[in-house]
Formats: structure tokens, C-alpha cells, sequence
């Protein structure tokens, strides 16, 4: 096989690369050109071919869930590009807003012009400031270059697109919470079915997809579905932005095909442990995904299907490295915090579960350990988000996947390092 | 609808093209309520009770229901915070890296604690969950901007150099 070279970010390192001067030079929205000649159905066919999954952590195939839509479609349907980044350990579609971001608009013109659709947005997460300022401006470059508003290109198709920032609610990154927000509301998810594809925005079809998935439809598009399906795992395949972070010696955004392995990335590209420690544990999608030892974790590649076999999840591919100076019920005090934080409290099991999760681990960390804890710890997690039992798919105590999202890593934390938690119980408590 | 028997609104909107621009390009009024809600914040600096009147009336609902809204968010203030809201991101990849050593350092200096606002209203310090930036850890939002691999130096320079 030929070395992969870099689809999405072959040209983030070049001068003005986030201009639409430099991306029309390099190509850019030539498979635009090519869309607005073809059937809508035509480009949604191209996607399912291409296998190319969703980008944003659920990794559900787009042309499938673009093919939901209604067919007789009486209302108008919407497109919203979810850029409300913050998966902990997430940080790849910062870089895309910032460095390619028209390549990001170009993909969400060919989603929108397939599905029908003449309003999108762009639902950025309110911290991300810079990137919303950028996003205007190219915006208005693409206006002033009829690349967007009325008779695109000379085509009769008509889009608009609208630059919405959230406002600090990791939530909202959750499809339904997105909309909810979108609307107006509290970021609350809505109880599915229906789906967003027959009841989205405004009850009208709406389809939501990641920056990064967006972001692939131009190469798809202009190189064809077969060579998408040519990088990497047939099932999952194409380019990948891996995102390492913790403790490493060079952490940072990292394109290879799906599938590279997890070692590879570690220690080839993040340049191995920092300070020479040993690898201890990886988080491989972000904190949501269950957690792997050092001895797991340099034996997986990232991809969906593998990642799903070893009972974690490639998820936004959010690599936390953690080496073995981390103190492994500190890791997940903090992790279990973040999710109190986070939930946005609809749901008991979600709300209770988690600020129990957070005394608990901090009366432990703060040497209030007791005979039980464990046990307790087990307990809660299961009560949150279900016992976890891939095989049977058994989830569903809360509205939307936050409760498997919190249940997932914590009780992978307690069951691969659970010595280090038995450590925070005293002696006179484990015989008790 | 705003009842009749309440005052007259105390805030209104500088910059009312924008609002009416704002309001024009969604297809619905209430789709407009964040985005009116940060202009509101970026001109008061904080969600007051006129600015969610004001709010409620051209997004044509009840006050109450801009009011939910804005206490789901946290990014919404409903009161005034220090000139310089100091964000220190503390989620697992920043905490890896030396966030803590920040917070304390900030407390210790400024004697301020974590949802705090200095004597002089110069900073209010703000622990917060995941700010997207873990690549370059750790990260500190100052308002609106990044400041990203701050060493202990760098941030109090960086603090030093805020007015």
C-alpha cells in the first residue's frame, strides 16, 4: 500500500489556507460545480457507497441517515453542522474551522443541496469565539462569490447558512439538545423516536452532521466513493483526525487513515510518553469511551469495529494518554465531575448518578473510603447507564446517551485499576 | 406576552440593525433568543432582568421562558463579572498538564478563589469543564480569547499584562 498522504489536512500548514483564494487554487469547489449538475438522490448514493460514517462520536453511516429524510417533503428540511466541539480530549474541528474552513462549507453545501435544503446552520460551541469571527467572514467571501445565497453558480439552487453559538453546554453537542438549543431552549435531548430526519428543527426534517464528516464530502465527491472505501476498513473507511492529548510529547491533531493503530499514533506521531514514563492507560474517544490498560491499548487499531470489540468506542477519536504517574481515582474523579457538570438534569438516573459519583470519589480521594465503595461505585454506574453488556446492547435508562456516556468510562475505570481504589479504602474497612 | 402592569424595559439594544438582522434570518423569533442574549451580554456585560424583558418581548414570548433559557447556559451571566473573566480549563488533558498549579497560583496572588471576583472587580476566576483546546493544555479562556500551553510564567505575565 502507498504511503497515505493527508486528504483534509494537506494544506492547513500554507499561508492564507483558510481564504477562498487559496482553496479555489488548490481545487476547491470544483466537486461543488459538479454536485449542482447531478440528481439530489444521485449525490446521497455517492455517500452511501462511500461508507463514509459520521465523524462526531455515534459513527452512524451519513448517506443512511441523510436517506431518512421523508420523501415527499411538504415542509422545509434544514441542515445544521454540529461545531459544538467538546468531547474532552476533542480538538479536530477547531483546527478544520480554522485552517480549512471552506472545505468544511463546501461539504455542507453538497449535505444541503442532496437533502434539499436551502437554510443551514452551523451550530459552533460558544467558547470558540475566533472560529465563529472566522466562520463569518467566509461566509461573507462565499456570498460575495455566489457560492452561497440565490441561483448558486447559475444553478437555481438557493442557501443560506447561519452562524449559531451555543453558550457552554456540552450537551448541546448531542443532536436533539442541539435542535432544542437551536429553538431557542434549554439544551434539554428530546426523547426519540421521532428522529430528527422526520422531526427536527421546527418539526421539520432536519439532518445534523459533524464539521469533520462535512468536511470529507468535496474528496468524496471529486475522487469517488471507491476511493473513500479504499483508506482503510471497508465498513468505516477514509481519512481519520486522531487528537492526542495527555501526556505525551507531542500532542496534537493527527490525519491517517481509519484503522491506524493506536500505538502507531502514540509513539510515532504524539512522540511517546513524556518525561520517558511508561504508558499506563488511553482513553481512545474522548472521555466518553471506556477506558483500555497500556497492555490493551497498544494491541487496537482505531476504528470503529475494532474499538467496539475491545468494549470501548472510537467515538470522536479523543486520545487521552495517561502515563503511570497518573493517579488513576483522580483521573476519574475528574472525569466523573466534568458529567455532573454536564448533565443537563432532565433525566434522575443521569443527575442523582453523577453528583453521587462525585462525592463518592471525592470522599474517597480526601481518605473517606469505606468497605462498599466499590461495590457502590458498580452500583451507580448501572443505575446511570445500564449494565453494560455490548453483546445484548442492553442501554437506555436515560433520555439520550450521556447516561451510557458517564456509566461507560467510570465503571471501566474501577474495574481495570480497581487495586488503586481498594487503596483508598483503610484496611479495618475492606475486612469489615 | 409581557404583561401590561409591568414597567417599561430599562435596556435596549445599541446596535438595533443587528437585532433587526438578527431577528430577520431565522425562521422563527424564539431561534433568535441566544443569539440576542449574547449581543445583550456583550453590551452589559451580564443577563439582567431588562435585558430578559427586553429580550422576551422581541422574540415574542414570556419572560420566564428567556429567563429558563438563560440559566441552563453557562456561559450567560445573570450578574456582573470582573473585567477579566479568567477561565482555567480543568478537564482530565489540562489537569495532566499543570491546570491546578494555575488555579492555585491565581489564588494565591490575587487572593481569589474559583467563582470569585477580585476586591478591585480586575478578575473573576472561573474553573471550567473542557474548553476543546487538549492538544495544547493548558488552556486559560481570558473573555474571548485562547491562550493556550501557558507555563506557570506565562500566565502570570499573562495576568500581569491585564489591566
Amino acid at each position: 500500500m502507498s504511503a497515505f498522504k493527508p486528504v483534509l489536512t494537506q494544506h492547513i500548514y500554507q499561508q492564507d489556507c483558510h481564504t477562498l483564494p487559496f482553496y479555489q487554487s488548490v481545487g476547491g469547489y470544483t466537486a461543488l460545480e459538479k454536485v449542482l449538475t447531478m440528481d439530489p438522490e444521485d449525490v446521497i448514493d455517492v455517500v452511501k457507497n462511500s461508507n463514509l460514517r459520521g465523524r462526531g462520536g455515534a459513527g452512524f453511516p451519513a448517506g443512511i441517515k441523510w436517506g431518512f429524510l421523508p420523501k415527499d417533503m411538504v415542509k422545509p428540511t434544514y441542515l445544521i453542522n454540529n461545531a459544538d466541539e467538546s468531547e474532552p480530549g476533542t480538538f479536530k474541528d477547531r483546527l478544520l474551522i480554522n485552517k480549512a474552513p471552506h472545505q468544511m462549507l463546501e461539504g455542507m453545501l453538497i449535505a444541503a443541496y442532496a437533502i434539499r435544503c436551502n437554510l443551514a446552520f452551523i451550530y459552533i460551541r460558544g467558547e470558540f469565539y475566533k472560529e465563529a469571527e472566522v466562520l463569518e467572514k467566509v461566509l461573507s467571501e462565499a456570498y460575495a462569490a455566489n457560492l452561497l445565497g440565490k441561483n448558486i453558480l447559475g444553478s437555481k439552487y438557493d442557501l443560506d447558512v447561519i452562524v449559531h453559538r451555543g453558550a457552554g453546554a456540552y450537551i448541546c453537542g448531542e443532536e436533539t439538545a442541539l435542535i432544542e438549543s437551536l429553538e431557542g431552549k434549554r439544551g434539554c435531548p428530546r426523547l426519540k423516536p421521532p428522529f430528527p430526519a422526520l422531526e427536527g428543527y421546527l418539526k421539520c426534517p432536519t439532518i445534523v452532521n459533524n464539521v469533520e464528516t462535512l468536511s470529507n464530502l468535496p474528496h468524496i465527491i471529486n475522487r469517488g466513493a471507491e476511493w473513500f472505501r479504499s483508506i482503510g476498513p471497508e465498513k468505516g473507511p477514509g481519512p481519520k483526525l486522531y487528537c492526542v492529548s495527555g501526556c505525551v510529547n507531542s500532542p496534537g491533531v493527527f490525519e491517517e487513515p481509519m484503522g491506524t493503530s493506536l500505538k502507531k499514533l502514540i509513539y510515532e506521531n504524539a512522540g511517546g510518553i513524556k518525561n520517558d514514563n511508561q504508558l499506563k492507560a488511553v482513553l481512545p474517544g474522548g472521555s466518553s469511551s471506556a477506558i483500555l490498560t497500556a497492555e490493551e491499548a497498544v494491541t487496537l487499531n482505531m476504528d470503529f469495529d475494532s474499538l467496539m470489540d475491545a468494549k470501548t468506542m472510537l467515538g470522536s477519536a479523543g486520545i487521552i494518554v495517561m502515563d503511570d504517574t497518573v493517579n488513576m481515582v483522580q483521573a476519574c474523579l475528574n472525569i466523573a465531575r466534568f458529567y455532573a457538570h454536564e448533565s443537563c438534569g432532565q433525566c434522575t438516573p443521569c443527575r442523582e448518578g453523577t453528583t453521587w459519583l462525585v462525592k463518592m470519589l471525592t470522599r474517597m480521594v480526601q481518605g473517606g473510603g469505606k468497605a462498599g465503595d466499590i461495590k457502590m461505585l458498580y452500583e451507580i454506574t448501572d443505575n446511570i447507564g445500564g449494565l453494560i453488556d455490548f453483546s445484548k446492547g442492553s442501554f437506555g435508562k436515560t433520555i439520550c446517551p450521556f447516561g451510557e456516556a458517564v456509566a461507560w468510562p467510570i465503571r471501566s475505570f474501577v474495574e481495570k485499576f480497581e487495586s488503586e481504589f481498594i487503596n483508598y479504602i483503610p484496611q479495618q474497612e475492606t475486612v469489615a | 406576552m409581557k404583561s401590561k402592569a409591568q414597567p417599561k424595559s430599562g435596556f435596549s439594544f445599541a446596535d438595533s440593525e443587528r437585532v433587526e438582522r438578527i431577528l430577520s434570518q431565522y425562521p422563527n423569533k424564539k431561534s433568535a433568543t441566544l443569539p440576542l442574549l449574547h449581543l445583550a451580554q456583550s453590551q452589559e456585560g451580564y443577563i439582567s432582568s431588562s435585558v430578559i424583558d427586553t429580550i422576551a418581548d422581541l422574540v415574542d414570548c414570556h419572560q420566564s421562558v428567556v429567563m429558563d433559557c438563560v440559566s441552563f447556559y453557562t456561559m450567560l451571566y445573570t450578574k456582573l463579572q470582573g473585567r477579566h473573566i479568567i477561565q482555567v480549563c480543568q478537564t482530565l488533558s489540562c489537569s495532566l498538564n499543570g491546570a491546578d498549579s494555575l488555579v492555585d497560583h491565581i489564588r494565591d496572588k490575587y487572593e481569589i478563589e474559583p467563582g470569585g471576583t477580585t476586591a478591585d472587580d480586575r478578575f473573576t476566576l472561573m474553573k471550567v469543564e473542557c474548553l476543546g483546546s487538549c492538544g495544547t493544555a493548558p488552556v486559560v479562556q481570558v473573555n474571548n480569547d485562547y491562550h493556550e500551553g501557558l507555563s506557570l510564567e506565562e500566565f502570570d505575565q499573562l495576568l500581569e499584562s491585564l489591566e
